[in-house]
């Protein structure tokens, strides 16, 4: 092992720091590494005292997401060689308090995935007999929407986010179109209800970062101007004939 | 449920017409009265050739609706400049009040200048 | 859910957060084109102005128009101008279902038919004044 490279990475322990500072970590440079692996590699061999999140390491779980070199990624999808000569900087995901070191706190981005009704609302009663069927044509109205492996990238890449912490972000309203957009669904409503007001899609001014960082290329800056263009014209519908059936 | 009526869909929709209308006919228009013709590359229409050509109503009507789109385009999108640019989201209800009242009385004034035409 | 007792790190957004990474940089150039529409509209509306007021009105309007401040003032607002109409015509797919019944439509040839549509009506507009 003759190359190495050096990481310096986010360190916060809120019992004893005020604020947070940088340490430097020297690692093998493995082709085959990815930041993780780097990160591993100082955990176990060290510094055991570094927190940060993961579980797959195959870009499915969406738990290992951080800010390396100031970009939000998957450090297990990120290889290390692409930094040489380094060094690397491994920060949290930004515009979430950090509980420790690289570890954030998810629990607002929790709280506003609720607030989309992320599941399939049906309003008539009882149960259908047998399954929905789908074409493959509908099914392709909301599949890319589904990839979302809730890794909270865009809400790290989303300035809106940082500056109004309300916003309902990137994630949660593209799993709204998700929903929306399945043909099984009857909850527009409710989801309307839900993010056309103050901290819903209307304070999007479309950056597109949130698209940029998407792993899973679920396009979230797409799902928020369609349904802009959707609510709008609702909007329009019902001041013109508002006798017309609202139903969904 | 509300007590008042949403009307951030009403904004966005003029934002979003004004969008469009101004990316297709802007820089040509801007390009033609404020630099072509100044400049001597175009002749500068005659007075009463372009005192014509604003008769039809119509046109008048058209060319209202390009100005008054742009006002609210302007007003929308410079509303949220403030607001995130540079972080004046303490002032929101201000900001906007200002923004749209702008472009409004921008537009009425226009309107009274194509009336009197 | 309960939030936890000790104290979390919360970093806060710059003021000038948008001259610090190159994709802000551009949403902000891409947002303050609004002046350059608002610029438009006050110069059309003191066209009109003039216009309505009459043909030694219109004249000395003209004359205004081509003094060095406001040609220069022109020609930064024509810059933002075409600076709109190129990222709007990009993203207007974005906002669009790509779809007519089961026919998929590919985002770049809504692009294109933007610009064909821009070009064109640009002629036109410029055909009329130009005789």
């Amino acid at each position: 092992m003759s190359e190495r490279i050096s990481l310096e990475v986010f360190r916060y322990n809120p019992e004893s720091d005020t604020g947070p500072e940088f340490q430097q970590y020297e690692v093998p440079l493995r082709k085959d590494w990815v930041i993780l692996d780097a990160l591993n590699h100082i955990k176990d061999q060290l510094d055991g005292t570094l927190s940060y999140r993961w579980s797959c390491r195959m870009g499915v779980c969406g738990s290992c997401g951080m800010m390396v070199n100031g970009k939000p990624v998957l450090t297990c999808a990120t290889f290390l060689e692409k930094f040489m000569p380094g060094p690397v900087r491994v920060e949290p995901l930004e515009n979430f308090p950090v509980i420790r070191d690289l570890v954030i706190d998810m629990s607002d981005f929790l709280e506003k995935l609720k607030t989309v009704k992320p599941w399939i609302i049906r309003e008539e009663e009882p149960e259908p007999e047998r399954e929905l069927l789908q074409t493959p044509s509908q099914l392709a109205d909301y599949t890319q929407y589904s990839m979302c492996i809730n890794c909270m990238l865009c809400y790290a890449a989303c300035p809106i986010i940082g500056l109004e912490p309300d916003f309902v972000g990137p994630a949660a309203i593209a799993l709204a179109q998700r929903y929306n957009l399945d043909n099984r669904d009857q909850g527009n409503k409710e989801r309307r209800e839900a993010l056309n007001q103050e901290h819903g899609m209307w304070q999007c001014t479309f950056v597109g970062d949130c698209s940029v960082v998407c792993p899973k290329n679920v396009d979230p800056a797409g799902a928020i101007q369609r349904y802009k263009v959707d609510t709008a014209s609702h909007w329009w519908k019902n001041l013109l004939l508002p006798w017309g059936t609202d139903k969904h | 449920m509300k007590s008042k009526p949403y009307l951030e869909p009403f904004w966005w929709t003029l934002f979003g017409a004004g969008g469009v209308v101004s990316a297709f006919f802007l820089p040509a228009l801007l390009f033609l009265f404020g630099l072509a013709i100044p400049l001597g590359w175009v002749e500068a229409p005659a007075y009463e050739r372009f005192y014509e050509l604003l008769q039809p109503l119509p046109i008048r009507g058209a060319v209202g609706m390009l100005i008054t789109l742009s006002l609210f385009h302007w007003a929308h999108r410079f509303r949220f400049t403030l607001y995130d640019g540079l972080q004046l989201q303490l002032w929101r209800k201000p900001i906007a009040i200002l923004c749209y009242g702008t472009a409004l009385g921008l537009s009425f004034w226009a309107g009274y200048f194509l009336l009197n035409l | 859910m309960e939030k936890p007792t000790f104290k979390l790190y919360q970093k806060k957004m710059p003021v000038l957060w948008w001259a610090k990474r190159l994709s802000h940089l551009h949403f902000i150039l891409r947002e303050l084109t609004s002046l350059s529409v608002g610029f438009f509209a006050v110069v059309g509306i003191f066209y009109l102005r003039a216009l309505s007021k009459g043909a030694e009105a219109y004249e000395s309007f003209l004359s205004i128009l081509q003094s060095p401040v406001m040609i220069v003032a022109h020609l930064i607002a024509f810059s933002g101008l075409l600076f709109h109409s190129v990222t709007w015509l990009n993203l207007a797919p974005k906002a669009m279902k790509l779809k007519i019944n089961d026919y998929k439509i590919s985002g770049g040839w809504i692009v294109a038919g933007n610009y064909v549509a821009w070009l064109l009506l640009s002629l036109w507009m410029i055909l009329i004044f130009i005789q």
